[in-house]
């Protein structure tokens, strides 16, 4: 009997079950990669002690990678003695770790091919799905699932139903992808794809670098989804060749599979997108002024804090001020990244421009610390999400939007898409 | 393990609470200490409502309750500070599967008609759910049965325990 038709999430998990499974199965599977941030990290080791009674020498650290971005360096006591409980476990049990400066967990495991074409990592960050750009399936779960993955390098599934999202055209010079995937949210909503993969196709998928698709695939848990899967098509061959000898092929779903839905987004009719506080219910384009004043601007997070990301916000800034009043932060999302664009001459032009450039990490994005709003401040950032009180105060107001509107919003400090008019000045 | 009749009061939310509604990052990456976050639960959408709920109390929901961040501490605090379950129209993924793992009882169900205040019972032996002075009566889908198993063993650390590997 011939195999069923099956999509590329059923496939990779029947690759991690042993079977053949299919959607709304209840399946046990091996997980090759089990990654864990200061975010979620300590309260995981925690239970393996205190619930698994699971000494920290008998987890098999090879399959285990630590990342310390959330609060890198530590703002405070509690944040400083947590990281030092994962700094030890890390040296305990042998499993790496990524420590403060290396950069966020979502940039640098794709950055430093730690996550490759069909596999199957857990991330203790709902962002973990953030992978599916390289076609490895990631899933994010909270402490004590991770700490279950760590012990048993096991976990327990549905499998997911399958969306097809088929992408047209090419974006313009005028809209980003964070743009696109602004509109897709709109379109999906934020419980659209819940429990679902969604799966990117189309030709218009050939013409998005891989830092615009780890865009994408970043924000499918905007929409609920479980996880994002592109294919590994040329320009992602070529990416992976830059990091890891013999990339593997990956997997894709069969014709004739049956997706949940099929939907289609043309890249050529987007325009720029904001989103409005707080929440991603309220989308819209941002045509002119919008005109509400801001006070502070945030370029950054594992949705747009990549060298293509600084580069766009960069353009924009060359040659320009900051308006008076408004903080312009920027969090290189890693070391590598701070390092090209040092090498590029961006950081450069982006301090004379006004910005405060922060620690390799999340920076501002969850509340931390490095730009923690006051009361009645407005902030326009990058990130990916705008809930009340997301950055650390709840009497603040947060807009999400693309690099360069953020950095035309900084220059003329309102809310706007507007391309800054006047001479920049030739320095 | 499945829980006696539970009555209680309801706490009314709307659509789409956050994980970030419950529980602020800002407090969770000090701590990990459930007595030291309680006073901040639900804080960002609604001040106080630690000083205003008494254990039985229950929350009720909308749309997408839970949606956000993966952080397990929004259902441990929620259980933690007496709440026995949580209803709602439909649940985001990882909120949902934390709560098992944890043991917190979720229900799916239409809360439309169910305002704050009302008092709540549920019946786990026959999934149904009460709320007299509506005249509202109402059956909550049952759990899948592999989830069925976790919840019935406490929660997925005490199953694997219990079943030595997964
Ligand atoms: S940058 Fe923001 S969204 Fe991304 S992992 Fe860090 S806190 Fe989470």
């Amino acid at each position: 009997m011939a195999q069923a038709a099956r999509t590329t999430a059923e496939k990779i998990i029947a690759a991690h079950a042993g079977a053949d499974v299919s959607a709304g199965a209840a399946v046990r599977v091996d997980v090759d990669l089990v990654m864990a941030t200061d975010g979620n990290a300590p309260l995981a080791i925690e239970l393996l002690k205190r619930e698994l009674g699971a000494e920290e020498a008998e987890i098999d650290g090879s399959r285990i990678v630590l990342v310390i971005d959330h609060c890198a360096p530590a703002p405070n006591a509690g944040a400083a003695n947590m990281q030092v409980a994962m700094r030890r476990f890390a040296a305990a049990c042998g499993a790496r770790i990524y420590d403060a400066g290396s950069g966020i967990s979502h940039v640098v495991l794709p950055e430093q091919g730690d996550v490759l074409p069909g596999m199957l990592v857990l991330g203790s960050d709902s962002h973990t799905v953030t992978y599916g750009a390289l076609n490895c399936l990631g899933i994010g779960m909270g402490s004590t699932d991770i700490a279950v993955a760590m012990r048993t390098g096991r976990t327990w599934l549905r499998v997911p139903e399958t969306i097809k999202v088929w992408l047209s055209g090419q974006l313009q010079e005028t809209a980003s992808a964070k743009d696109a995937v602004l509109a897709l949210v709109r379109e999906i909503g934020v419980d659209g794809a819940t429990y679902a993969c969604l799966e990117f196709d189309g030709d218009g998928l050939e013409s998005l670098s891989m830092e615009e698709r780890l865009t994408f695939a970043n924000m499918s848990i905007e929409m609920g989804a479980k996880c994002a899967l592109m294919p590994v098509d040329g320009v992602c061959r070529e990416w992976l060749g830059q990091r890891v000898k013999e990339p593997p092929a990956g997997e894709w779903s069969d014709p004739g599979c049956s997706f949940a839905a099929e939907l289609e987004l043309d890249l050529g009719a987007v325009r720029p997108m904001v989103a409005r506080p707080h929440d991603l219910t309220e989308i819209t384009e941002l045509d002119g002024a919008e005109g509400t004043p801001i006070d502070i601007a945030f370029i950054g997070t594992c949705t747009n804090g990549r060298l293509s990301d600084l580069r766009r916000a960069a353009k924009v800034l060359a040659g320009r001020q900051v308006a008076p009043g408004v903080q312009l932060i920027v969090s290189p999302g890693s070391r590598q990244v701070l390092a090209g664009a040092l090498s590029e001459g961006l950081i450069e032009s982006l301090v004379a421009a006004g910005a405060l450039i922060t620690t390799p990490g999340c920076g501002p994005c969850v509340g931390t610390h490095q730009g923690v709003p006051g009361d009645g401040h407005t902030l326009i950032t990058t990130a990916n999400r705008n809930f009340r009180g997301r950055m650390g105060n709840r009497e603040a107001s947060i807009f999400v939007a693309s690099p360069e509107v953020v950095a035309r919003s900084a220059l003329a400090g309102v809310v706007t898409g507007a391309v800054p008019t006047g001479q920049a000045s030739e320095r | 393990m499945t829980p006696t009749s539970i009555r209680g009061q309801v706490r009314r939310f709307g659509d789409n609470v956050t994980t970030d509604d419950v529980i602020a990052g800002k407090y969770k990456h000090e701590t990990i200490s459930l007595d030291q976050l309680a006073p901040h639960v639900m804080e960002n959408i609604r001040p106080g409502f630690y000083e205003e709920i008494d254990p039985g109390d229950i929350i009720v929901g909308g749309r997408n309750f839970g949606c956000g961040s993966s952080r397990e501490q929004a259902p441990a605090l929620i259980k933690h500070v007496g709440i026995p379950v949580v209803i709602a129209e439909s649940f985001a993924r990882i909120f949902y599967r934390n709560a098992i793992n944890i043991g917190l009882a979720l229900l799916e169900c239409p809360t439309l008609g169910i305002e704050e205040g009302d008092l709540l019972e549920y019946d786990p032996a026959r999934d149904r759910l009460t709320v007299a002075q509506r005249g509202i009566e109402l059956t909550s889908t049952p759990l899948p049965e592999e989830i069925r198993a976790i919840v019935d063993a406490g929660g997925l650390l005490a199953y694997v325990k219990q079943e030595g590997s997964l």
